[in-house]
């Protein structure tokens, strides 16, 4: 059930690269299974975690394949947070840095985050009950 | 052939994501490839010669992840692979790791014996 | 009197810059706020029993700090025994802390 709170997440670190993201995530789980609102500005690589043409891959050490690897990508977490955010009557409202996007060309994103900039960071700041940056290192 | 020395230090950095700690598992892939290669944990990365490393239970939404790094694992793996695994005495008591929590066939060294380990390989690649 | 979330991911053997944050809660605490340190990632690792880095959480102990470390974190390095006074919770209390009236909270 929504709770009617807000908290707002900034992020930086590019998928596979940090802890840091992973962290973030967590965070973002832990607030929407409690109903609370989320919304998030991926700003430089962070806007990468939600690209659409990530994939899983087999892994050579292990002897596994695809399947038997089921190796995660961020693209799918952060959609998995979508639906959760729904299946609580919460909203996630994930921003991408256009302009970060752009000199990444990370343009093509699973369905959910919207493209957006500094201002709606700021906005979305003020409207909250908390704001949280995680930055990168 | 020449003798590889790979050097870890950074640890658990994106091992969630990739599942893997990236360096071990490229010293794994160059041991297949026929690599002589051996592995020196020093600093942060000493933790991945922990016993009990557990990084299970992680979900997003309806996401499980179902296959987590299994860090120690892949470390006995590596040693009985014929990988020799190296690790810094005093960078694993500094951190609280007492003999008994480190698993079985790691080779300690003191800090004082990093020179000659570097002297007996022919390439060092300090990760 | 403010409260103060103050998140440590970095940790006193890679990052000499963990002084500094460690440093900035004391003096926080000192101005006779609230402040809770939550250790997580590898800002875990001072708190392992044993370790080098002890004397830095029972000091901020010792001036009221509240540290708590992060339980998955703790899990992943196989960490089970703590510096005394170090508390465990997971992300949902993080959230929690961080949704309490007039807490500030801080990153590193």
């Amino acid at each position: 059930m929504a709770s009617g709170k807000t908290v707002t997440v900034a992020i930086m670190d590019a998928p596979y690269e940090s802890a840091n993201s992973t962290t973030a995530l967590r965070i973002v789980q832990s607030a929407l299974e409690k109903g609370h609102n989320v919304n998030v500005f991926a700003y430089e690589g962070a806007v990468n975690l939600t690209m659409k043409a990530q994939a899983p891959h087999p892994n050579p050490v292990k002897g596994t394949n695809v399947e038997q690897e089921a190796h995660p990508t961020t693209k799918d977490w952060v959609a998995s947070l979508f639906k959760l955010a729904k299946d609580k009557g919460a909203k996630l409202d994930w921003v991408n840095c256009g302009l970060c996007v752009d000199e990444r060309g990370a343009g093509d994103w699973v369905e959910g985050p919207r493209r957006g900039g500094p201002k709606d960071f700021l906005d979305a700041s003020n409207a909250s009950n908390a704001t949280l940056v995680i930055p990168t290192k | 052939m020449a003798k590889i020395l790979n050097i870890v230090e950074t640890a658990y950095r994106g091992t969630l994501e990739e599942q893997d700690d990236t360096i071990l598992w490229l010293t794994h892939m160059l041991k297949n490839a026929g690599a002589d290669i051996a592995v020196l944990l020093r600093a942060n990365a000493v933790n991945y010669a922990a016993k009990g490393q557990d990084a299970s239970g992680l979900h997003f939404g309806d996401s499980k992840m179902t296959h987590p790094p299994e860090i120690d694992k892949d470390v006995e793996k590596m040693i009985q692979k014929g990988i020799s695994i190296y690790l810094v005495e005093e960078d694993a008591r500094e951190r609280g790791l007492a003999d008994g929590d480190l698993l079985d066939g790691i080779r300690k060294i003191k800090r004082q014996g990093i020179p000659q380990l570097i002297d007996e390989h022919d390439q060092v690649w300090h990760w | 009197m403010a409260k103060y979330l103050l998140i440590e991911s970095r940790d006193p053997f890679d990052s000499t810059d963990s002084q500094y944050f460690a440093e900035l809660v004391q003096g926080i605490a000192k101005r006779g706020n609230e402040a809770t340190v939550f250790l997580v990632q590898n800002g875990v690792l001072p708190a392992r029993k044993g370790s080098k880095y002890n004397t830095v959480i029972s000091d901020l102990i010792k001036n009221k700090v509240k540290v708590v470390a992060d339980r998955f974190s703790l899990k992943e390095r196989g960490i089970r025994q703590l510096a005394e006074g170090v508390d465990t919770a997971d992300t949902d209390r993080l959230v929690d802390l961080l949704l309490e009236p007039g807490t500030k909270a801080i990153w590193h």
